[in-house]
């Protein structure tokens, strides 16, 4: 069996990246001209990543499938980005936040990795701020802060609610300046469609050009995926519509482990469902949970309107159940609060399938312009989705699937199992654990790209500064080519009945229903035949209309759905192999008398990173959870 | 709901294009505009024909990458709204509704409702940002920025660079669009230092870039999503003329 190498420096915890810097290997400023790195994927990890690496010297290709690097999906993300300033004076630290991230992932990261990311949260608003983030302020100058969930401090930074927005155009600046200065080449509409490996190294990829449809190879001394999360494999998600699996699966069947696919987090403030013919569900940050607070009618037939039922006929279920946390508990765990109210009947909404998000007593207590202050905007795009004016009645919100923590296993350095192939930001597994706390992502992804990869990426560029990279007439460029343009040729030759969407909402309703918020034996397995079915499907019947050499949306996403039923099956299989809770893992079988989820520290305590062996083999590898500073303890937010 | 469209259809920037129109049933009108046009591409593959193309991603009202000219209107009939906040519910039963790309001569047309904004990014690329390195960075509250002129940073900051101001404008001009990142850094004092040269290069690549000048009719505030004021211009303007003189 192959064996993992997390690569965690020895030592003290908190001494352990300083460590690493102070011994990792350097290249000489002359040396990295010569060196050309691609980096996929425009977004916070991504931006950030070539921005930092061309200023440190070396030439970055960058690729991204929108039409500017600046719409990466990090813009969405509203609410803030956490870090341990301690601002506030209210007992925040590195270690405590180490401690809040460890304990909100359910115990299944990897410790120094957890504290590095607490580490360096510190330095990167100091980094944001020079960088012209415009993030709140309060009236004396100093910057301002509110909580998230899973924690009792307030360590959030934000820019009105486009925090996201801010930092990516911020990063996307940075990255601007260096197209400027000739050192990043920026290709926008194309598309990573595959990675090449020669001798075990990552030596490029394969691209096409959205609008062309040129096919080509791009080569270099290593590759860095920033293509962020896959949770459009559910459909309807919180994600851009965009967001994709393809680059991390490519990589995956090249021989990058994918560790823990089905750690899917479901966030549970976003609108609910309304029909089928919905394309996306809209998130509203979890920041509301601040101020708002969640409740549903006690009783099950409520008809009367929100405002008319009286206080003692509403159940705050987060308060009454977590009464320390309350409506500041987990996402995981306050989306499954949400589901198990819905499915005891007490939804809200014309399908039943929501809860309701109360700022009454907010505006009462702190007046209706902070409030306007704070969330505005959210409270202005729930009016233009909705048409409900939330300053006046409850919102209605409901669970969908967000965030992936799973991904392309990493070690220490951000290297997946492919030499020369690093993956960061959400495309890799590493520091949420099984379960992400709120305005932790944007840290990460930042972090990764900024910090961390700039650091580690030497480490192995210094072992091949003098090798000749392979040209793009190599026979393994060639290969995959042709292997690209056969598969394209493929999908366009089928001419079935059925287009793309309905399988795509086909694989969804399977994936929401079996392998989402709660999951069983019986209905994995379910799924897993179900997918398989679809699969063969969608290769008999895909019908996709126009041609490869032209600007064909329909066909980009028949690309990227073929990925996703393949990707499917792997996250079924993910988590019907953990026989355990945790997180947002969440197995009915495991479950205490009282709902809560039970973890089997015993037998699970590992990343599950799986190798790749056929279209529906896949091996596990097991890379052991070392505990060395902290005992893991029952996750309760009572 | 049962809905005309009349849709521009063109294969790229060389062909020429022409509308097209198009019936379609079955509309709910909880659908936003583009599930509309997601619908009706579905069933136009279903005959074997080409999807219309039109950008879109995060369908939350934020990444900016959508963008269509509804009704002579960009981003559709209502004020300060991205295309993909518009429902369909904001038409009428047996309407028809003209979609059109943006009409600019510095967004060349890729296909059908898809238009090229890099002109946008060779803005930014120009001075657009802060030219401060990574890891260098002091102590964020060493800077410090009264609440006020941070909310005004913030104002300007809000631009999602959706191309609106440019689609509506007359003269198809881009001020408002470099006039919200122009004031943004200028708002903070660590984007100040670099204000004048920033201003100075930003403008002269709108020009270069083709966008027409701005004549103050005030049609980009209304069809900003980010309602982003007009003064904006008028800030940039002064500055412009600031740093003009103090060239010189």
């Amino acid at each position: 069996m192959d064996q993992l190498n997390s690569k965690v420096p020895q030592g003290k915890l908190e001494e352990k990246w300083d460590k690493y810097q102070a011994n990792a290997k350097l290249i000489n400023p002359a040396n990295k001209r010569k060196l050309n790195i691609i980096v996929v994927g425009s977004g916070l990890a991504g931006a950030g990543a070539a921005a930092t690496l061309a200023e440190l010297g070396y030439h970055v290709d960058c690729f991204c499938f929108q039409d500017s690097p600046r719409r990466a999906h990090s813009v969405a993300a509203q609410g803030g980005i956490n870090a341990s300033k301690n601002y506030r004076h209210d007992g925040d630290s590195v270690w405590r936040m180490f401690y809040d991230t460890l304990k909100g992932g359910d115990f299944r990261s990897r410790e120094a990795n957890v504290y590095r990311l607490a580490q360096l949260s510190a330095p990167l608003i100091d980094h944001f701020t020079a960088q012209g983030v415009p993030f709140a302020r309060e009236y004396g100058g100093v910057l301002s802060n509110r909580s998230f969930g899973g924690v009792q401090v307030e360590r959030t930074f934000y820019a009105r609610g486009q925090t996201g927005q801010q930092l990516l155009v911020a990063a996307y600046s940075q990255l601007s300046k260096m197209v400027e200065a000739k050192k990043v080449s920026m290709y926008t509409r194309h598309e990573m469609l595959e990675l090449v490996v020669i001798d075990g190294k990552a030596r490029g990829i394969i691209t096409r050009n959205l609008v062309t449809g040129e096919i080509r190879a791009h080569n270099a001394h290593a590759v860095v995926l920033a293509t962020g999360g896959y949770s459009r494999v559910f459909r309807l998600s919180t994600l851009a519509i965009g967001c994709n699996g393809s680059a991390i699966w490519k990589a995956h069947k090249k021989g990058a482990f994918f560790a823990a696919p089905s750690f899917t987090q479901i966030h549970p403030t976003a609108l609910p469902q309304s029909s089928e013919s919905q394309s996306k569900l809209t998130l509203m940050s979890e920041s509301l949970r601040n101020d708002g607070r969640i409740w549903v009618p006690k009783n099950k037939d409520e008809k009367r309107k929100a405002n008319e039922i009286p206080e003692d006929q509403r159940d705050y279920y987060l308060e009454r159940r977590y009464p320390s946390y309350g409506n500041l508990a987990p996402r995981d765990i306050s989306s499954r609060a949400a589901k198990e109210r819905i499915d005891a009947g007490h939804g809200v909404g014309p399908l039943k399938n929501a809860v309701y998000l109360d700022f009454k007593d907010a505006i009462k207590r702190l007046g209706i312009q902070t409030i306007k202050d704070r969330y505005g905007n959210l409270f202005s795009m729930y009016k233009k989705i909705t048409g409900i004016d939330a300053y006046q009645e409850p919102m209605l919100i409901s669970p969908a699937a967000h965030f992936s923590m799973g991904g392309l296993w990493v070690d220490y350095e951000l290297m997946t199992t492919i030499n020369g192939l690093y993956a960061i930001g959400e495309a890799n597994y590493s520091d949420h654990g099984a379960n992400r706390l709120g305005a932790n992502s944007l840290l990460q992804a930042s972090i990764d790209g900024y910090f961390i990869l700039p650091n580690t990426i030497n480490n192995y560029l210094a072992d091949i500064v003098k090798e000749e990279v392979p040209s793009i007439d190599h026979p393994e460029f060639q290969k995959s080519i042709n292997e690209v343009r056969a598969h394209i040729d493929r999908l366009l030759s089928i001419d079935g009945k059925k287009t793309v969407d309905h399988f795509h909402r086909e694989l969804g309703n399977i994936m929401w229903k079996e392998c989402a918020m709660s999951r069983n034996q019986e209905g994995l397995i379910h799924a897993i035949s179900k997918i398989k079915d679809i699969k063969k499907d969608f290769w008999k019947e895909v019908k996709v209309t126009g041609h490869d050499k032209e600007f064909n949306q329909e066909l980009e996403k028949a690309l990227r759905l073929a990925d996703f039923l393949e990707l499917a099956l792997l996250m079924c299989e993910d988590a019907l192999q953990r026989n355990e809770s945790c997180g947002a893992h969440f197995r009915e079988e495991y479950q205490s008398s009282d709902g809560e989820a039970q973890r089997n520290d015993e037998d699970y305590s590992y990343v599950s990173a799986w190798k790749y062996l056929s279209e529906d083999k896949f091996e596990l590898v097991r890379e052991q959870l070392i505990f060395e500073y902290v005992k893991p303890t029952v996750r309760s937010y009572k | 709901m049962k809905i005309n469209f009349k849709i521009w259809r063109q294969e790229n920037i060389q062909t020429k294009g022409a509308f097209r129109d198009y019936q379609l049933d079955g509309i709910n009108e909880d659908m936003s505009l583009l599930e509309a046009i997601d619908f009706l591409n579905e069933k136009l593959v279903l005959q074997g024909e080409k999807v219309i193309a039109f950008d879109y991603d995060c369908r939350e009202g934020i990444c900016g990458q959508c963008g269509i000219f509804v009704n002579g209107r960009a981003h559709g009939p209502h004020d300060n709204v991205t295309t993909c906040q518009v429902h369909m519910r904001s038409f009428k039963e047996g309407e028809t509704i003209v979609l059109e790309p943006w009409r600019a001569k510095a967004f060349p047309i890729v296909k059908d409702l898809v238009v090229d904004r890099s002109a946008f990014d060779r803005i930014i690329q120009k001075g657009g940002f802060i030219s401060a390195g990574t890891g260098s960075a002091p102590e964020a509250n060493s800077i410090l920025i009264g609440k006020k002129e941070a909310d005004k940073a913030m104002d300007a900051a809000a631009c999602i660079g959706c191309g609106a101001c440019v689609a509506t404008c007359k003269n198809s001009s881009a001020s408002l669009f470099t006039a919200s990142k122009i004031n943004h850094l200028d708002h903070l004092p660590q984007g100040r230092i670099e204000s004048y040269d920033r201003t100075i290069s930003m403008v002269k690549q709108m020009e270069l870039e083709d966008f027409g000048a701005c004549s103050f009719t005030g049609g980009c505030e209304i069809e900003c999503p980010q309602s982003i004021s007009i003064s904006q211009i008028a800030r940039m303007n002064n500055l412009f003329m600031k740093a003009l003189l103090k060239k010189e």
